[in-house]
């Protein structure tokens, strides 16, 4: 029988409103008790003074490129990664090699997360056959594979008909499906938002409207079948318009926004780096602003990474020759909890938005303290400082843009199933 | 190496603009000799690295180069393919290690003159990144502009069609707007691109108005091929729209000038006397291009840039 007591921390539990200080024992891989003075008899005791103790993370929006991109990550490293963030359960995308579009690639990625990640895995299968758009994938084997949600993420299902019964159909398996949303026409060849910094770089721009029309579309059929839509990584405030009306009209509609679009505008682009390069692109200033109001206020329903691991000697090219992406899962807490630094967020709604929310999006079963849950939990410090260098993280890949610099929120320590998988200073200690 | 680079007209100073076309100035007076070789960069090494195909940019660093009795070697790498692109940094860190004096770089994509410069010893002149930056060209183009003028401030200079796929229209805007002229631009709206104004123009979509007291009157070259139909309906409506001849050009100054980078789609961007003859000033151009990057390769080359200022 394991027993670990956390001492002396505050709890954070968003899925009950709970905030108080407080003990937490964990026993045999679920939350046995919380409360104040909890005996420590017989306890693993882990003192948390003056830290958050919270619901472990939740990221919906990963890319751990098991199979076939090992090369850029894999479940062992980007598992590692994960719990180093903080990431209790994280769900990746179908864009494998082969794509997982098949219930035996979702078995083998949840074989090999079972045996080398410490951190839990969902796998969201494709929506439709290799992506591309046209067939869709057969979803009651998916799911019965373990598969928590479709999306064709990365791709766009640009006919609208297909996207229908695409929707239509999930309502069999009631998961989510979750969009990239981008007009691929209007995109074209942009490689960074379209404005006054890419008419000054002379880099090809993609419009907002790329993205605001693709939302709009989705959202209308949405509406059409009553299907389940999350929209992923929105990038615009118009987006946030139409995500805002479209709750309003009571449709089932969620959507999430990264760390590198609360945090970053165009202007990273300016010295042509290639980790300002992600899709949907940085966008102004302007935009920034209304997504961090937006997950103040819900609209935006959570946080999620888009964790896209490449290669240095991918990203190391001319801009518009490298991947889109940059990885997330190590620095997503610090960079969000900027919003609670900043005084925008509560202590516990930046929980909610980081944790219990995006379980509750792709129904898994985390983002609570509650007595009897699975004892997955971190602990963080929202105020602690320290350097960031990717080379030295736990990704096998470094395109981060915060690398080198110094980071304020730290994540102190991380259990999944009440085992201590990861503790600042030493690291990942799985196993 | 910062500080010696050149990438773009965007970071120079007014000053540092100056001295570059008072050193282009007494540059030319070596085009007039009988023997127009200086032994001023005897044993330095320039290379020209040239990603996509120029002959005439190439073909004029390597005169400077040579007038100055530099050694210059000319490295083309003819890959258009993405997948070669992997290579790029590992070129230029190859020829880094052979020791070269300056590197010149010309490429397709915007920002790699910059990524070759972050990653090189060698000086770095840029000779033109994708929609970015031609440098080279905007200083020749103001040194021309001065011989005509003998001033800057106060001109008006009009540049007349695809703004927004041209390097050449941004480093002369940042250049003649540093130098104290107005700059307009004008096009057919698909080729003015979001938030030009930003960078201190006003735009035009009346090829009349923008001529309205113009000294300068700049046509760009358009890519026929890639463009006509998606950003323009036809040649022959952008010739009747934004096309140059005499008529056209009574709206500007009665002393305006015509520029063109080249080469010319003759009867497209200029009519077909007006590319060959004043008030055009393309060989004028041209030959200040020699003088220009002569002076340039002195500086740079010659590790001169951080002098007379």
């Amino acid at each position: 029988m394991s027993r670990v007591l956390i001492r002396g921390g505050r709890l954070l539990d968003p899925s009950v409103d709970y905030d108080a200080e407080g003990d937490l024992l964990l026993e045999d891989g679920t939350i046995a008790a919380l409360g104040a003075d909890l005996p420590a008899e017989e306890c693993e005791v882990v003192e948390a003074n003056g830290l958050w103790v919270a619901p472990g993370l939740v990221d919906i929006h990963t890319h751990l490129r098991e199979p076939g991109q090992e090369y850029k990550e894999d479940l062992a490293s980007g598992g590692r990664a994960a719990v180093a963030g903080g990431f209790t359960s994280v769900a990746c995308m179908a864009n494998t090699e082969p794509t997982n579009d098949d219930p035996s690639v979702t078995k083998y990625i949840l074989e090999r997360a079972a045996e080398d990640s410490p951190a839990r895995v969902y796998p969201v299968a494709a929506a439709t056959r290799g992506l591309e758009g046209q067939v869709m994938t057969e979803m009651a084997a998916l799911r019965d594979a373990g598969a928590v949600a479709f999306s064709d993420d990365g791709r766009v299902i640009m006919n609208a008909s297909v996207m229908r019964r695409v929707l239509e159909y999930s309502k069999l398996v009631d998961a989510p499906i979750v969009v990239h949303a981008e007009d691929t026409g209007l995109r074209g060849e942009g490689v960074m938002n379209e404005g006054a910094v890419s008419t000054r770089l002379g880099l090809p721009g993609n419009p907002v409207a790329a993205e605001e029309i693709h939302v709009a579309r989705d959202i209308r059929l949405a509406r059409l079948t009553g299907a389940r839509l999350h929209i992923a990584h929105v990038s615009s405030g118009g987006s946030v318009e139409l995500i805002r009306e479209a709750k309003e009209a009571g449709l089932s509609v969620t959507a999430e926004v990264t760390p590198h679009h609360l945090a970053l505008t165009d202007e990273s682009a300016t010295g042509f780096d290639t980790n300002s390069k992600v899709s949907p692109p940085l966008r102004t200033h302007r935009h920034a602003k209304v997504l961090r109001e937006a997950l103040v206020q819900g609209v935006l329903d959570c946080v999620a990474t888009d964790h896209a691991p490449h290669a240095d000697h991918e990203k190391d090219v001319e801009f518009t020759a490298a991947p889109f992406g940059v990885t997330g899962l190590e620095t997503s807490f610090a960079i969000v909890s900027d919003l609670y630094r900043s005084g925008e967020m509560s202590a516990l709604d930046l929980i909610r938005r980081l944790s219990t929310v995006p379980a509750r999006i792709f129904g898994i079963p985390a983002g609570t303290l509650a007595v009897g849950a699975r004892a997955d939990v971190v602990l963080l410090d929202p105020q602690k400082q320290w350097k960031y260098d990717a080379a030295e993280g736990f990704s096998k890949s470094r395109n981060s843009p915060w690398s080198g610099q110094k980071l304020t929120g730290r994540v102190e320590a991380t259990f999944v199933d009440g085992r201590l998988v990861f503790r600042a200073g030493r690291g990942v200690v799985m196993q | 190496m910062i500080g010696e680079d050149l990438l773009g007209i965007a970071p120079l100073d007014r000053a540092r603009i100056e001295l570059i076309l008072e050193t282009a100035e007494r540059m030319q007076e070596i085009a007039g000799r009988d023997v127009k070789k200086v032994p001023t960069l005897r044993g330095r090494t320039v290379v020209n690295l040239f990603f996509e195909p120029s002959t005439r940019t190439q073909t004029s660093f390597e005169i400077a180069g040579k007038r100055l009795a530099a050694d210059v070697v000319n490295f083309s790498s003819n890959s258009s393919s993405l997948s070669k692109a992997e290579s790029l940094l590992d070129t230029a860190k190859t020829l880094d290690a052979m020791d070269p004096d300056a590197v010149i770089v010309r490429h397709r994509v915007a920002g790699v003159p910059q990524r070759i410069a972050d990653a090189l010893q060698a000086p770095v002149i840029n000779a033109g990144d994708g929609a970015h930056e031609h440098p080279t060209q905007a200083l020749l183009d103001m040194l021309t502009v001065y011989q005509e003028k003998s001033r800057f401030e106060g001109l008006t200079v009009t540049i007349v069609g695809d703004i927004a796929h041209s390097r050449v229209a941004r480093s002369n805007i940042y250049g003649f707007t540093k130098l104290g002229a107005e700059v307009r631009v004008a096009g057919p709206p698909t080729m003015l691109p979001p938030g030009i104004e930003e960078l201190g123009v006003k735009t035009y979509t009346s090829l009349r108005e923008a001529l309205e007291g113009a000294d300068v009157v700049m046509a760009l070259r358009i890519q026929l091929e890639r463009l006509t139909g998606a950003y323009f309906p036809s040649v022959r409506e952008y010739s009747a729209t934004f096309g140059i001849d005499r008529a056209k050009l009574r709206f500007a100054k009665s002393d305006a000038i015509v520029m063109h980078p080249g080469p010319v789609n003759r009867g497209v961007e200029l009519s077909n006397e007006l590319t060959d003859d004043r008030p055009s000033v393309i060989l004028d151009q041209v030959r200040n291009g020699v003088a220009l990057r002569m002076a340039l390769l002195y500086l740079i080359a010659g590790r001169r840039m951080g002098e007379g200022i």
